[in-house]
Formats: C-alpha cells, sequence, structure tokens
C-alpha cells in the first residue's frame, strides 16, 4: 500500500472512515417489477401492485440488475458469488411492505478493492442489491417526519434497484473519502452501470467515522452520518465530525455510538437517533425469490467485457504523457473526454495536442454541444495536426462538426477556412510564385528570407484564414519538385 | 330440474350444455336458489354477485348459440377464498384490517379461471389471512359444516368448502398454508387438492407463509379437481417460486390404474386418528389393493416433529407478510398522533387475536439472540422432513394417511385451546413443509355421519400419480 501524507482531525490524530455508497443502477426497470427506472416523472405515475407491495404481489428478479451488479463487482475486484436475498424487517411509511427486499450475509460481491489515484489502495467488503424506498415529502414544521402537519408519499422511486458499496475503514482524512466517492463514481460510471448523478440522488453517500490517536491500533466507537448528497458535504461533514470527537475526548467526555445528520446550511452535524434504540432488522431469507447464482460463463464474459477502468487509462497517460499534471489527467480520463482522447491516440493524433483539445476546447464544448462523434473530433484534429488550422477555426470547428453532419472536410470549405487540401494550397502557392519570378529564383537559391515576402503575398492573395503553416509546406514541396526537376 | 343440476360434475355439465339440454343461465339460477336456501345457514361467502354471474352466464350462452368454442370451465359456478386478489369483489382475507379493499388486479388463477369461462359466484369465509384450522377466526363470520350446523367446516379454506359440500359452487379455489385445503375438504366430504410447491402461482394470493402457500381446488369428485388443476397449474412469471417446466396432464391419467404402484401406510399418523377415521383409512387401502396396488405399512416418525417446526416457520414469514398492513395505503386506519401511533392502532384494532399472535410468535422466533435456537432449528427440522420423506419414496410410491386425526369439531371446541386447534394439522403439515403434493379424498363417515377424509401423499411432482391413486379410492369406495 502506497504512503500517503493524510490530514488528521488534529494533531496527534487521525480519521477511520469507511463509506457506505448508495448507487441507483440504471436498469430499464425497476428491481423487481416492470415499471420503468425513471427521474422526474409525476409523483406516483412509475407504480404497479409489486413496487407498491400491494397484498399478494410478488417480486421477480431483475436480471439487468444482476448484470449491472456483477459488472462493478469486477470493476471493484470482488468476488462474484451466488447470492441470496433477506429481507429487512421495520415498520416506515415510505417502505410499502414494511420490509425492504436486501442482501444480508451472502452479498452478491465481496471481498474487493479500489486503487485510488493517489496510489492507496481501499478494501471494499461487499456490494450488494436492494430496492430503494419511496421518497416522502413533509409539509409544515420543519420538513422532518416529528414535527411535519402532514407527509406525502412518492413510490415512483420505491423498488429502484440499489448497488449499496460498503468500503472497509481504510479511509484516513475527508479528502481522501472525497478521492474515493470520485474514483467510485468514474468506475460506476464506466461499467454503465449508474449515471453518477449525486444531485439527483443517483449515489448516496453514508459515511462511518471515528478518530483515534496515531498509533493506536484499535478502532474507537464511530459515528454514522446519514445521506451525505455532495461531495462537499462529505468533505465539510467529515472535518467537522473529527474535530467534534476529538473534542469530546480532550474534554474527557463520553463518545456514544450513533446516527448523526449533516445539516449542511449551520455546518454542523446532529444526533439523529441513538444506535442503542435501533431497530432488530430481524433478517431472514426473503421465501419470494431463489438464490441469485450468476453462472461462471457470464461472469467471465462481463470479464473480458469490462471497459478501460479510471486506473488503467491513468496508466496508458502515465506512459504517453508522463509530465501531464494530475488535473489535466484527471478530466482527460473522465468518461466525457476519454473516448475522444483514445480514439486520437489511436489515429496518430500527437498525444499533447489531443490532451489539450480534450481539456479544454471540447470540455468546454461538450456541455452545449452533446453529443461529437469522436471519429469527427479525430479528423478535426488531425488537420490541425498537419498545421492546416489555427486554434481557433479548430474551436469553430469541432462546434460544427457537431451540429453539421457534413464531412468535416467540406466544411472546413463550407467555414470558408482555407485549409482545402494540399494541392489547393500548392496551387495558391504557384500562383504568387509565377507573379514573382525573381523572389522565387532568390528563394530557390537558398535565400531563405524571401520565403516571408512569397508567403505574405499568398496570405494577401487569399485572406488571414490560410494557414501559414500549410502554406509554408506548400513552398517548400514547390522548392524541392524544382530542385529535383532542375537535375 | 335444479336439484338435477346440482348433481352433475363438470363433465357432465358441459355435455347437457354442448346438447343444449340446459342454458348456462339455468345453471348460474339452480346454484342460486340453492345458495337462497343454504347460505343462510351455513354462512360459506363474504361476498356473493349472483347478477354478474347471470350476466356472464349471459354472454356464454350467446357465444356457444353463435357457434364458438367456451374454455373447459365454461358454465361452472366457482367460489373463491377471499384471499385471492380480485377486481370484481372486495377482498378481505375475512380480515377487519382489509375492510372493503378492491385489489386493482387479479390473482394468476382468477385470471385463469376467467380465461377458461369459470364464473365466479363469490368470495368464501376463512380464517383470518387463513390462520386457523376451523374458519371461526374470521372477523365477520361463523360458516357452518353443511353436515351438521353446530360444527366447524374445518379451514383455513372453509368457506369454499363449506360452499362446495352444500352444493353453492361447482368448484371452490383454497389455499393450503398447513392443511387449510385438504382438512376443510375431509370435514365436509368432498376433495380438496395441494399441488406441489410451485406447480400453481401464488401471485395474487394474500401471503401468509410464503414459502408455505399453495393455491389448489376444492371439489366434489377427483376428477373435477384435475380438471381445475390443470386450468391453474403452470408457470407464472409473475412468481420467481414457480416451477418452469409443464405441468402435467391429469385428467386423461386419472383410469390408467394403480395396479403395481406401492402405497404405505403411515402408521405413526394413523395411530393418532379417532377409531372411525382408522376403519374408513383400512377400507380406502382396501380399495386400492383391490385396484392392485402393492400395501404396506410405513412409520415416519419426524412427521411428528413437522408440526413444531411449522408453528415456528409459518408464523416467522406471517410476522413479515403481514406488516404491510399499516394503516398508510390501503384497509383500515385508525388515527394516531403520529405515524408510529396510527400503525399502532391501526394494527390493534384491525387484526383479530389469532393473527396477533402469531405476528407475535414470528417476530420472537426471527428475533436477535432468538433467531438460531427457533428459526434456524425450524429450518432444520424441515430438512429433516424434507429426507424422510425422500427416504420413505425409496421404498414406496405413494404414501396413506388420514387427512384429519378427527372429523369436524363442535364450534367453540377447540378455540380455548390454541395448541388442540393446531393439533388438528398434523397429518397435513408435513406436505407443506417439504412442498410436496398431497390430496384428501372422501373415505365414507363416523357413526354420528359426519365426513372422513384419507389422504394421498406423493414425491415432488407427482400429481399425476396421486390423482391415479385418489381416483382408485374413490372408485373403490363408491
Ligand atoms: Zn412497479
Amino acid at each position: 500500500m502506497t504512503q500517503r501524507a493524510t490530514a488528521g482531525p488534529a494533531k496527534g490524530w487521525e480519521y477511520v472512515i469507511g463509506l457506505e455508497v448508495h448507487t441507483e443502477l440504471k436498469t430499464r426497470s425497476k428491481l423487481f417489477c416492470g415499471c420503468p427506472n425513471a427521474f422526474g416523472e409525476e409523483p406516483n405515475t412509475s407504480i404497479c401492485p409489486v413496487c407498491l407491495g400491494l397484498p399478494g404481489s410478488l417480486p421477480v428478479m431483475n436480471a439487468q440488475a444482476v448484470d449491472f451488479a456483477i459488472r462493478v463487482g469486477l470493476a471493484l475486484n470482488a468476488t462474484v458469488q451466488r447470492s441470496q436475498f433477506h429481507r429487512k424487517n421495520y415498520f416506515y411509511p415510505d417502505m410499502p411492505k414494511d420490509y425492504q427486499i436486501s442482501q444480508y450475509d451472502v452479498p452478491i460481491n465481496a471481498n474487493g478493492y479500489l486503487e485510488l489515484p493517489s496510489g492507496r489502495v481501499i478494501g471494499i467488503e461487499r456490494a450488494h442489491l436492494e430496492e430503494d424506498t419511496g421518497k416522502l415529502v413533509h409539509r409544515g414544521g420543519h420538513g422532518r417526519i416529528e414535527s411535519a402537519a402532514y407527509s406525502l408519499i412518492d413510490y415512483n422511486r420505491s423498488g429502484v434497484p440499489l448497488l449499496e458499496i460498503v468500503s472497509a475503514p481504510d479511509i484516513r482524512d475527508p479528502e481522501e473519502a472525497k478521492e474515493y466517492v470520485t474514483e467510485l463514481r468514474a468506475i460506476l460510471v464506466a461499467v454503465g452501470a449508474s449515471d453518477g448523478r449525486m444531485e439527483e440522488g443517483s449515489l448516496r453517500v453514508d459515511a462511518n467515522v471515528s478518530v483515534r490517536p496515531i498509533g493506536e491500533a484499535t478502532f474507537r466507537t464511530r459515528v454514522e452520518i446519514k445521506n451525505l448528497n455532495s461531495l462537499r458535504s462529505l468533505v465539510r461533514a467529515l472535518t467537522f465530525e473529527g474535530h467534534r470527537q476529538v473534542q469530546l475526548y480532550e474534554n474527557g467526555e463520553a463518545m456514544i455510538q450513533q446516527t448523526r445528520f449533516w445539516d449542511e446550511e449551520r455546518s454542523l452535524t446532529g444526533a439523529l437517533r441513538l444506535k442503542e434504540e435501533a431497530n432488530d432488522y430481524r433478517y431472514f431469507p426473503e421465501p419470494d425469490l431463489p438464490p441469485v447464482a450468476p453462472d461462471v460463463e457470464l461472469i467471465e464474459e462481463r470479464r473480458t467485457e469490462l471497459p478501460e477502468l479510471p486506473s488503467a487509462r491513468r496508466g496508458s497517460i502515465a506512459m504517453i504523457l508522463p509530465e501531464l499534471s494530475a488535473d489535466l489527467r484527471e478530466t482527460i480520463i473522465a468518461d466525457a473526454c476519454w473516448p475522444y482522447f483514445r480514439s486520437a491516440v489511436d489515429a496518430g493524433i500527437t498525444p499533447a495536442r489531443a490532451a489539450a483539445r480534450c481539456a479544454n476546447e471540447l470540455t468546454a464544448l461538450l456541455p452545449d454541444i452533446g453529443v461529437l462523434a469522436p471519429e469527427r473530433f479525430v479528423e478535426v484534429l488531425a488537420i490541425e495536426d498537419r498545421g492546416d488550422l489555427g486554434a481557433s477555426q479548430v474551436k469553430i470547428l469541432l462546434r460544427e462538426a457537431a451540429s453539421d453532419p457534413t464531412p468535416v472536410k467540406e466544411l472546413v470549405t463550407k467555414l470558408g477556412f482555407t485549409a482545402r487540401d494540399e494541392d489547393a494550397m500548392k496551387a495558391m502557392v504557384e500562383e504568387v510564385v509565377i507573379r514573382f519570378p525573381d523572389e522565387w529564383g532568390r528563394y530557390l537559391g537558398g535565400d531563405e528570407k524571401v520565403a516571408g515576402f512569397l508567403l505574405g503575398q499568398v496570405m494577401r492573395q487569399h485572406g488571414r484564414q490560410i494557414s501559414g503553416a500549410g502554406a509554408r509546406q506548400a513552398l517548400l514541396a514547390l522548392a524541392d519538385e524544382a530542385r529535383s526537376g532542375a537535375e | 330440474m335444479n336439484d338435477e343440476i346440482l348433481d352433475w360434475g363438470i363433465a357432465e355439465l358441459h355435455r347437457r350444455l354442448e346438447a343444449r339440454e340446459v342454458s348456462t343461465v339455468e345453471v348460474i339460477d339452480a346454484y342460486q336458489e340453492q345458495i337462497e336456501i343454504q347460505e343462510p345457514e351455513i354462512g360459506a361467502f363474504l361476498t356473493l354477485d349472483l347478477d354478474a354471474a347471470r350476466s356472464t352466464a349471459t354472454a356464454q350462452d350467446t357465444r356457444r348459440s353463435r357457434g364458438e368454442t367456451l374454455g373447459r370451465m365454461a358454465g361452472v359456478p366457482v367460489a373463491l377464498k377471499d384471499n385471492l386478489c380480485t377486481t370484481a369483489f372486495p377482498t378481505t382475507a375475512a380480515s377487519r384490517i382489509l375492510e372493503g379493499w378492491i385489489p386493482p388486479y387479479n390473482a394468476t388463477v382468477v385470471d385463469r379461471l376467467a380465461d377458461q369461462d369459470g364464473i365466479v359466484l363469490g368470495k368464501t369465509n376463512l380464517d383470518e389471512f387463513a390462520m386457523g384450522s376451523s374458519t371461526e377466526n374470521s372477523a365477520y363470520k361463523i360458516t357452518k359444516n353443511p353436515y351438521d350446523l353446530e360444527r366447524v367446516p374445518g379451514g383455513s379454506s372453509g368457506g369454499s368448502a363449506a360452499a362446495v359440500a352444500s352444493r353453492m359452487a361447482l368448484v371452490g379455489l383454497g389455499s393450503d398454508t398447513g392443511g387449510s385445503i385438504r382438512q376443510p375438504a375431509a370435514l365436509t366430504g368432498i376433495v380438496g387438492f395441494k399441488p406441489t410447491y410451485g406447480r400453481v402461482s401464488r401471485y395474487g394470493l394474500l401471503a401468509f407463509a410464503s414459502s408455505l402457500d399453495q393455491i389448489g381446488p376444492l371439489t366434489a369428485s377427483v376428477e373435477d379437481a384435475a380438471l381445475v388443476a390443470e386450468c391453474i397449474m403452470g408457470h407464472d412469471p409473475r412468481d420467481a417460486t414457480s416451477l418452469q417446466e409443464a405441468s402435467p396432464l391429469l385428467l386423461g391419467a386419472l383410469t390408467e390404474g394403480v395396479r403395481g404402484i406401492r402405497v404405505g401406510i403411515v402408521t405413526n399418523l394413523v395411530e393418532i386418528a379417532s377409531p372411525s377415521i382408522q376403519a374408513a383409512l383400512l377400507r380406502a387401502a382396501d380399495a386400492l389393493a383391490q385396484a392392485g396396488a402393492l400395501i404396506s405399512e410405513i412409520s415416519i416418525d419426524e412427521l411428528a416433529f413437522g408440526l413444531a417446526a411449522y408453528y415456528v416457520v409459518a408464523p416467522a414469514e406471517a410476522s413479515s407478510n403481514l406488516a404491510r398492513y399499516d394503516g398508510v395505503r390501503y384497509g383500515l386506519r385508525e388515527p394516531g398522533a403520529t405515524v408510529e401511533e396510527m400503525m399502532i392502532a391501526t394494527r390493534t384494532k384491525g387484526f383479530g387475536p389469532e393473527v396477533k399472535r402469531r405476528i407475535m410468535l414470528g417476530t420472537y422466533a426471527l428475533s436477535a439472540g432468538y433467531y438460531d435456537a427457533f428459526y434456524v432449528t425450524a429450518q432444520r427440522v424441515r430438512s429433516l422432513v424434507r429426507s424422510a420423506f425422500d427416504r420413505a419414496y425409496e421404498s414406496v410410491d405413494l404414501l396413506l394417511t388420514p387427512t384429519s386425526p378427527t372429523t369436524a369439531f363442535r364450534i367453540g371446541e377447540r378455540s380455548a385451546d390454541p395448541v388442540e386447534m393446531y393439533r388438528s394439522d398434523i397429518c397435513t403439515i408435513p406436505s407443506n413443509l417439504s412442498g410436496d403434493p398431497a390430496l384428501s379424498v372422501p373415505a365414507g363417515a363416523d357413526p354420528d355421519g359426519l365426513p372422513i377424509g384419507v389422504q394421498l401423499l406423493g414425491p415432488p411432482r407427482s400429481e399425476q400419480l396421486l390423482f391415479r391413486g385418489a381416483y382408485a379410492v374413490e372408485e373403490g369406495l363408491r
């Protein structure tokens, strides 16, 4: 395990953090019924007897959810195994059956790990499937169930497949927690299991945090912080909680195992309920669902189909562009950029140029233009690589290439960019050479300074959109031809 | 004429309908007349809709007159246990907590019967959430045994059993978690069949104990049971525990006989039955022997442990299955200052004492610290029962037992002693634990004229053989 400088909550103290990340799997339908797994629908429209838990309804396993779970498990280097669903029994109005179908002692994925960009390795204890609950909206009071005048329930989310990924308590500071979630999110998106949108709740984080004096081997009493729904909240909550705990210890006060919530507005964590009062969930095997036994062939098939994961992308970047800054690297390996960079490099585009265009122009453009086929991106860069276009032209061309399906070469002409092709350029230079035979002769004779004059004439004739580099190339080619023709 | 109609089995009814000797409307009228006479005394139904039945009948007569071929249940008046979801009737499981609830969907079996043109007359009484052996635990009414109105019809499918036994319906559907089809069938002198677990879809059956529940028919004859079973069996993608394989053909196999079939009398279950039941069982064994079966005696001591295991597993699953009745979404809602108080008030008022008892038992059995001692041990006993059956089926093809150790008991007789009530199911429970098919067939009456049933058990998926055996008993005792 690579060592890393971590920042403790106070001098002589360190954090011990484990994260439970709930990710919504982007299956077409819900975990146990055929209702669409959609976000943002009118309340209680994506529902049926099964996800409403109506009397007599029965769950049926969604094969796509199992498939996604397997892909995530493999990407997290976990053991994918025959698993069993259990019922987790407790009463809550957002849970239609008053039990949640989840996995308990035999999760589908166990014992994996995740390597952070820093090189540190975080253990993954398990990644198991479970169903999401409905959503409570409390009206009146302070927006909490205890004080609300009334509450509304939207069951659209009920039965949406979740994968709960539980890390080992290997995370040592809030920034590392952020790094872990960022990396995990990148993996989930890369394998196609999740859209990774934290703000829409498709990624929700609970943190278990304790502190201990550096050098102490055992774990101290931990606190669970629920529902951290942004990376910023995660870091701030953990930092606050670390300081709070150290202070308690230093004041000789008692630490109680409890669940706390993060109050973003007041920047503090507050007690939610004492762990001692926690429900006895009375887990028992779900009799309505046979065990999920993914066959070995499917697992191996999925293993070979795994896309290049962030850590592997980092590895390739390190080979191609060892000098690249960490920031640029992370931008480029992100799913939005990576296919473009990969195709460009594979097509022989100068890696530094590919990296720069990905990190700058492309990331700026993508939010507006939506989609751009990587092949078209590569075509544009190839023109630029030949020196036929300037940077500002490239930017315009990229935008046009996204919206206008015209072949890139024709697009260049259409835009009046005189990159055109080499023949056209040669013809333009030739025109000038014929008009200025003396200067041409001096140039052929070895007077390099005349080149500037000749190229200037080309520009004057055809405008500033002409690539200077391209014209120079054409001039050189003509000179070569003239000299070889004379011999 | 009406009395004659009520005598017909499904095959006879179809012959008459096809020959235009009777119309479907006339059939429904005959049953309506019988219901008007019998129902006030018996109390088998929770809801009836004879107008709807008659308009379905009219439509079928029209279709028939146009030359259409109707389904296999055409014109057959059906009574459905009120724990099967129906969009046309409220579905209450005989509980206050679901009073008036009309499901937005039909149970798979209800759709399958409708597909075959079965005509549903109404929904029948049961022990609340199918928890009981006498139908006395219904929140709405007590159903009487047609043979003695002072006695129970058995349970929990007592309403369907009483309806068929008193000829208010030709076919009843019930559910069997620990004997709830077979025991009332025995106590009312009709045929009751519990298929192999997974043979019939549970989709739309209000769950009592999910790993034990199966739906099956209650009918006047083995032949009718076979036909109804063929209509409702078969894979259902909406039930993940539903068997994938094609279901067996039963009707055609009935007359294949039992020559050379080895039948074992389970002596340790016979010993606990009353003398008249023991005698009836021997008559049934004789009938099988006359038909060429090879009769032997076998003792399967492990079956005695079944009762205890059942009363851990079934309440454990029930405690979870019945959690959803919390007043939030449907059914009864009692006011409360907080959500928790509302849920407590609703469940306190909505559930009857036996349901509460089982929720408490099950919750206890699953609780931290008790789970291993109760739930895990019970599952081990369940495997023990399974392997005891497996061993028995190495030497015999079918087993023969009493269905119930006694004939119908008096209303109120066992209400004060739940354990005594639980014992009613001692012969039927093992097949639910093992998931095997089982069938109760009438075998005469005791000196008081109360019906006696004997039970045939077979290995998993042996329905065909089971029906051949039952048919031989029925024929032999006729
Ligand atoms: Zn649904």
